[in-house]
């Protein structure tokens, strides 16, 4: 268990390390690593390995990001997980959480432009029945993003040789 | 005595410069090395610890603090020590937070040696403690450790160097530079040999919680120890503090009252920017200095492997972020094995003569440096034995 837990720590901060350095680090067997890992997809512990991407600077047009809080009629015996449903299918949206607070649902939707953007608000999402309200935040600047500090970190001050 | 010497007092004519020294001098007019030469965590500061210090400049926290530390940080450092060391010190008496642990190893020496004493230290080991003992008047008598017992200290090796003029011995577990630590058991041992001639033990703690295979074994928390014991740590290796410069002492009423008679005289007291910072790495620190230490031992499993898969012998080092392996089949020297590195392929690490008796045969690597640059270090070196 201790073992399992060390592995998805080291590979949400870089799905992309190998095996045969991660056996090393957690000293197991190359073959013990590839079997939990698979292990771990087939259970669905880890969903996915994606990169993170800073936009910005790659060499593409820019998207727009936003956060829509949303507050929802929740529905006998379902509550809000009927309407999230309905609301995750769209594949503008990244991400959805419910939460705590004065509304219910956060979306996070991602489109070419604003204006996108803003059409799938008021044409998809304010549009469902259960949707009593809609309040669209659009990102300005990304920061830090899943533990990733987006432009320059701090750099190592150190001396080269010290006792 | 050489003209523009006779200024200074002959203790200080005696002592020798560190031989770090001379290898920062070298390694520091190249460019593009990887350096596994750096003796702190290659970390900066948790950001809150950093932010409680600024915080507390922007209170107007500007002052000195009493001469033994803020009482609140007194009372944090006694209470860490009782919860995760199990030693009971009292916050008002027998701690004193310092300038760094090298203040405290410094303080330590002078409130209980006496010109002409012995004072017995386990070599390798980091480069300040004969120094210290010279400095004062006394008399440094190394116990040499070597890889064949992993550089543990055997009581056999005690006995041999203990003269009527021994007053007391210097451990540091786990080690720098070579990364060992002594179990319970071994420890007990050594306790009993201690108490047998009645000795003081000078315990530096400074990487306690960088243990990665077995709890830590305290020193004071040994039957019969406490009272014969000065405990000195600090900040700087578990909370990545290093440039701070804090640490402390902990010690029974009467020897910590010897120790602040000298502090306050030297020092006045520890920065207080500093200690507001290690009262916040206390109350709030611990998550990420265990997650620090989490990855120094992942790091330590990858990197001992790769350097034994290029040949070089090397012991597992059970705590601290160093190994030190054997660079004798090589058939180099220390030093000669350093340098040649280094200009090579551009790899700092430290010789391991530097550190004291035991210590020729071997460098000292950090591996508080990226697994990236780990990596290519091994490789580096890897090919550097090849070309020999």
């Amino acid at each position: 268990m201790e073992k399992e837990k060390e592995l998805l720590r080291l590979l949400e901060k870089n799905g992309r390390m190998p095996v045969e350095k991660i056996a090393r680090m957690l000293q197991m067997e190359i073959e013990e690593v590839r079997q939990m890992m698979s292990d771990l997809e087939k259970r669905k512990v880890i969903l996915g390995y994606s990169a993170v991407v800073d936009w910005t600077k790659a060499d593409v047009p820019e998207g727009v990001t936003a956060t829509i809080d949303v507050k929802v009629q929740p529905k006998r015996g379902t509550g809000f997980d009927e309407t999230a449903e309905r609301i995750y299918k769209f594949k503008e949206v990244k991400a959805l959480y419910l939460m705590s607070g004065t509304y219910d649902l956060s979306v996070v939707i991602e489109g070419a432009t604003m204006t996108e953007v803003g059409q799938f608000v008021s044409e998809k999402l304010s549009t469902l029945e259960s949707v009593l309200s809609t309040t669209t935040h659009f990102q300005l600047k990304k920061y830090k993003h899943d533990g990733v500090v987006f432009g320059e970190g701090e750099d190592d001050h150190r001396m080269v040789v010290s006792p | 005595m050489t003209d523009e010497k006779r200024y200074l007092s002959e203790a200080v004519n005696r002592i020798k410069p560190s031989g770090i020294r001379k290898f920062f001098d070298l390694a520091s007019s190249m460019d593009n090395i990887i350096s596994l030469g750096v003796g702190e965590p290659d970390y900066t500061t948790p950001w809150n610890i950093r932010e409680a210090s600024i915080s507390s400049l922007e209170r107007g926290f500007t002052s000195y603090t009493a001469n033994a530390g803020l009482t609140e940080l007194r009372e944090g450092i006694a209470k860490y020590l009782d919860r995760h060391f199990n030693v009971d010190y009292d916050p008002e008496n027998e701690v004193i937070v310092t300038s760094g642990a090298s203040e405290a190893i410094d303080l330590a020496m002078r409130a209980t040696v006496n010109p002409g004493d012995e004072v017995l230290v386990v070599e390798p080991s980091f480069v300040s403690y004969a120094p210290l003992v010279s400095l004062i008047g006394g008399t440094p008598v190394p116990i040499p450790t070597s890889i064949e017992n992993g550089f543990k200290v055997t009581t056999q090796a005690i006995r041999e160097k203990i003269t009527d003029r021994t007053k007391g011995i210097l451990l540091c577990f786990p080690n720098n530079p070579t990364g060992t630590v002594m179990n319970a058991g071994e420890m007990e041992e050594v306790a009993a040999v201690i108490q047998e001639h009645d000795l003081v033990v000078f315990s530096d703690e400074i990487y306690a919680e960088m243990t990665y295979d077995a709890p830590h074994v305290c020193v004071p928390a040994l039957s019969g120890m406490r009272e014969r014991t000065i405990l000195i740590s600090g900040f700087s290796k578990a909370f990545a503090m290093t440039g701070w410069r804090l640490g402390y002492v902990a010690a029974p009423e009467h020897i910590a009252a010897g120790m602040l008679k000298i502090h306050q005289y030297a020092m006045m007291c520890a920065s207080t920017m500093a200690q507001y910072g290690a009262i916040e790495a206390l109350e709030n620190g611990r998550e990420e200095m265990l997650e620090m230490v989490e990855s120094y031992r992942q790091r330590r499993n990858y990197f001992v492997t790769a350097l034994k898969e290029v040949g070089l012998d090397c012991h597992t080092p059970g705590g601290a972020f160093y190994a030190f392996p054997s660079i004798r089949s090589t058939g180099l020297s220390s030093e000669e094995f350093a340098e040649k590195l280094l200009f090579a392929e551009r790899v700092a690490v430290v010789p391991g003569n530097v550190f004291g008796e035991g210590g020729e045969g071997h460098i000292r690597c950090s591996y508080a440096a990226s697994l990236e640059q780990l990596e290519e270090a091994v490789e580096r070196i890897g090919r550097f034995i090849k070309s020999l």
